[in-house]
């Protein structure tokens, strides 16, 4: 269907709300509270819009479209009432940018540079409140929280470890861990989802704290090596460093829609670790490696192999596959033990 | 699986049996509980321990370990006396009702009371909510296979699905939850004894002449030994060299001072790594390999999906791909392998692997393709046998009831059962490089508080765990999760591995060892 945004006719999907169909014709309308997943909370009012026919200002994360809607995002009354709600954010909490890892990605920060907002012009004194550093992977800075209620909807109504939600009322209001433990000593599980859908610097994964800012790092889709459910990732790489800097779940993807578990999401330090293996390794006589280059340990297997396979025949040698390598790597071993070693001694550790 | 993902919330009931699920699928456990508890499905969990997921279901219970065929017999008796079972589908697309018919008739709910612990009023209401659902689907993990009636259990699952006419449809099927990033892919890859890619039998005269034609050489029609029955050879001496990529059989393996002799009488161990793990150190020569953030390639998930991975860091040092340490190999062998990329190699498996041959990398894109995917064109494979089983009809087998290899006795008297937890992977190598995942999860023993209290031990002591293979020091985890004369040890850990205390008891069919089962005892340390 047809509908007019800022006087320009644009196409949209029925049972589209007016954010999405803004979103897929490349208009920015700012917002904090809606996320595709958990869905229109109409909470921040950040997304008003005026709509043509209809009293007062309308959220576009909760209105749909209809044919020939006329919509206007930036107007004087718009642009007035999302600077007061963004101002009234900027000066409750501390949103300072410097230092914050969500810098380049934050959306309260996308929504006041896009009304030329440097900072809250309003002076509540709102006390300052301890960071939460209780927990081993996620980093909680209450500070910054704009109470948009996204990690309370994920943690309930997405990934439904119901461990987060809301705690008193007005100015008071806060996130909090069951009943309001500090969240490594509460029953989360860590997932991270919180963090990942977070708006705000006020969930962060706090191994990836200062490590790079968004904008520093290469973004690489990869499927996660542990369990076999195939969560899609999405890989933040500092290229130089070469080094991961966080991994993300990837929204919408079959298997996952961005939802990842513990390990999938912060289990990726033996990936860079120290005591990886850098060059082949020849066992000495009395039971020490040596580091070896790869023709020498090339031509010792191969030598080894054709020894005992003309004194023993091939089904003495036994070929252990892997379930954590590619279906390429597993093709090319099982290959190799039938095409050039002579056995259908192939199997891997799919039973244990 | 036989069915997808996406389509779990399609159900009205899910039995999820011999999976903790939240622990070792939590992804797939999240949309679960999201179908549970905004949509219109119903769990039953049927587990040893009360698992996470029991608080989400409608129905939990606790059988024995090593009862399933039992209470699923069960099941299919009350089902079928009541009527619940799907006529039309038994009568138009399966075979060998009459026979499974007759064998469930005597698991009556007191019969499978006395054997499984399951109450009979539970069973009742366990069979009603299953049977009468529109759609139910099933949902295991290691928890129904690795037992000695393996195979007897699995087939069990089929029976019920069969039964019930859940097979072939969105939101039924039975979907086992595979438990390693590409334990699918490695299997349709042929990483299997007997089977060349997409389970074409080794000793098929057509496919014989097929990959023989197609590798250009004459290849051998004996079909290999399973992983389980190499170990005892090479114990025997009969086998002579192992060659090891990226597994870790020194934890993974049941009875580990059995397997440790066993490496240990090979003439030639080669292993091929990331780290010098528990095995690796056995080894003559150790080849350094990549992690999956290091290297291009597709890995299969647990329903069927095969998807793209792409090179994100560099390996350390020289540490190659895998496939270049093969082709190096076979190269030096004599042969004269030519591929210059994962894309080259995926290429050569589409043209001898049917249910792949219609997928490219440009088609895997954002989504993958579910296989079978036999052509170009073909949109790939979300649910398994719609209409018609890959086999034709489908077999419904008649599954007698078989007692675990060890039970407790007077010497042995609680059930020891293994698997994993949440914050730790398989044998450790790549989890327990993380900090804070250790932080998070240590080595411990679950014990019911009845059992802790007669050995007189409180959360956090030590406790030592023996069977007959071995003992094992490790932490007490005190939960009322876990019955009354069942100990539960997750196997990620080598400075306690379970399986130093597991039996080497193997299904006789599929070698797969009964972990879930074996008689130990406590004693405080």
């Amino acid at each position: 269907m047809q509908i007019s945004m800022n006087g320009t006719s644009i196409g949209a999907k029925p049972g589209q709300t007016i954010f999405q169909a803004a979103r897929d014709n490349g208009i920015f309308i700012p917002t904090l509270c809606y996320h595709d997943k958990v869905g229109a909370a109409g909470k921040c009012r950040v997304c008003v819009v005026e709509i043509e026919g209809m009293n007062g200002l309308q959220t576009s994360c909760s209105v749909e479209v209809r044919e020939g809607m006329r919509i206007q995002t930036r107007t004087e009354k718009v642009i007035n009432a999302q600077k007061l709600v963004v101002d009234l954010l900027l000066s409750t909490g501390t949103h300072d940018c410097i230092a914050c890892d969500q810098n380049g990605k934050c959306e309260l920060q996308n929504a006041a540079y896009y009304l030329g907002l440097e900072r809250g012009s309003l002076n509540y004194g709102v006390p300052e409140k301890d960071m939460d550093e209780s927990s081993e992977f996620v980093f909680v800075d209450r500070n910054k929280c704009i109470s948009c209620g996204r990690c309370v909807a994920a943690c309930n109504g997405t990934v439904v470890n119901e461990v987060l939600d809301f705690k008193y009322r007005g100015n008071k209001v806060d996130i909090a861990f069951d009943d309001d433990l500090p969240m490594g000593k509460s029953s989360c599980v860590q997932c991270g989802e919180c963090s990942q859908i977070c708006p705000v610097g006020a969930i962060t994964d706090r191994n990836s704290r200062g490590k790079a800012r968004h904008w520093e790092v290469e973004k690489v889709y990869s499927v996660c090596p542990y369990c076999g459910v195939g969560c899609k990732l999405e890989l933040h790489v500092d290229r130089k460093a070469n080094k991961i800097i966080r991994v993300n779940g990837v929204e919408g993807a079959p298997t996952n829609d961005g939802m990842l578990c513990v390990k999938g999401r912060y289990g990726y330090d033996f990936v860079g670790h120290e005591e990886r293996l850098r060059n082949p390794l020849i066992k000495n006589p009395d039971g020490t490696f040596r580091d070896a280059s790869w023709d020498e340990a090339i031509d010792l297997v191969s030598r080894k192999f054709f020894e005992i396979k003309s004194k023993h025949g091939a089904d003495s040698i036994m070929g252990m596959c892997s379930a954590k390598a590619t279906n390429e790597e597993n093709y090319t071993f099982q290959k190799l033990f039938r095409q050039v070693i002579g056995t259908n001694n192939i199997d891997h550790c799919a039973r244990l | 699986m036989t069915n997808d993902i996406a389509g779990l919330d399609k159900s009205d009931v899910a039995l999820i049996i011999g999976s903790d699920t939240s622990e070792a699928h939590p992804v797939i456990a999240a949309r679960l509980k999201k179908a549970a508890r905004k949509g219109k499905l119903k769990i039953i969990v049927i587990d040893p321990k009360e698992i996470r997921m029991a608080d989400y279901a409608e129905i939990y219970t606790c059988q024995r370990p090593g009862t399933d065929v039992a209470v699923l017999n069960g099941m299919m008796h009350l089902i079928i006396k009541n009527g619940w079972e799907d006529k039309k589908f038994i009568e138009e697309r399966c075979e060998g009702y009459e026979a499974l018919k007759e064998e469930v008739d005597k698991f009556t709910p007191e019969y499978v009371e006395r054997i499984s612990g399951i109450p009979a009023a539970t069973l009742e209401k366990i069979a009603e909510l299953f049977g009468k659902a529109e759609t139910a689907a099933l949902y295991y993990a290691m928890g129904i296979t690795q037992h000695t009636t393996g195979i007897d259990n699995v087939k069990s699952t089929a029976n019920l699905q069969m039964l019930c006419g859940n097979m072939g449809k969105v939101g039924g099927g039975v979907n086992p939850l595979r438990g390693q990033s590409n334990v699918q892919g490695a299997c349709d890859m042929g990483g299997l004894p007997n089977v060349f890619t997409a389970y074409q039998k080794v000793g098929d005269a057509p496919v014989q002449e097929k990959f023989e034609r197609f590798w250009g050489v004459s290849l051998s029609d004996k079909p290999g030994i399973p992983m389980t029955v190499a170990f005892d050879k090479a114990y025997d001496g009969e086998m002579k060299a192992f060659y090891i990529m990226g597994e870790n059989p020194m934890i993974s393996d049941p009875d580990l001072h059995h397997a440790e002799a066993a490496l240990k009488k090979l003439e030639f161990l080669v292993v091929e790594d990331i780290f010098l793990t528990e095995t690796a150190k056995l080894a003559d020569v150790v080849l350094p390999a990549s992690t999956y953030a290091e290297k291009s390639g597709t890995f299969t998930n647990t329903e069927r999906r095969v998807q793209l991975l792409f090179e994100a860091v560099k390996a350390p040092g020289e540490a190659k791909h895998d496939w270049q340490i093969h082709q190096m190999l076979a190269n030096k062998m004599g042969q004269n392998w030519n591929f210059g990329n994962a894309r080259e190699i995926f290429e050569e498996i589409r043209k001898c692997t049917p249910s792949y041959a219609g997928m490219t990398y440009e088609r895997l894109g954002f989504n993958g393709l579910q296989w079978p995917c036999p052509t170009e064109e073909h949109p790939g494979t979300p649910v398994l046998h719609i209409g018609k089983f890959t086999r034709g009809l489908g077999l419904m087998t008649a599954i007698p009831f078989k007692a675990p290899a060890e039970m407790p006795d007077a010497d042995y008297p609680l059930y020891l059962t293994t698997g994993r937890i949440l914050q730790q992977f398989h044998t450790g190598t790549m989890s327990r490089k993380s900090p804070g995942l250790n932080n998070l999860a240590g080595p411990h023993a679950m014990i019911s508080v009845q059992d802790a209290e007669a050995i007189g031990v409180k959360n956090s002591e030590k406790v030592k765990v023996t069977t007959r293979r071995g003992s094992i020091v490790t932490t007490a985890f005190i939960t009322k999760r876990c019955p009354k004369g069942t100990v539960y040890v997750p196997f990620h850990f080598a400075e306690a591995p379970a399986n130093a205390l597991t039996i080497n008891a193997l299904d006789p069919v599929a070698k797969i060892p009964e972990y879930k089962v074996c008689a130990c005892k406590i004693e405080k340390v």
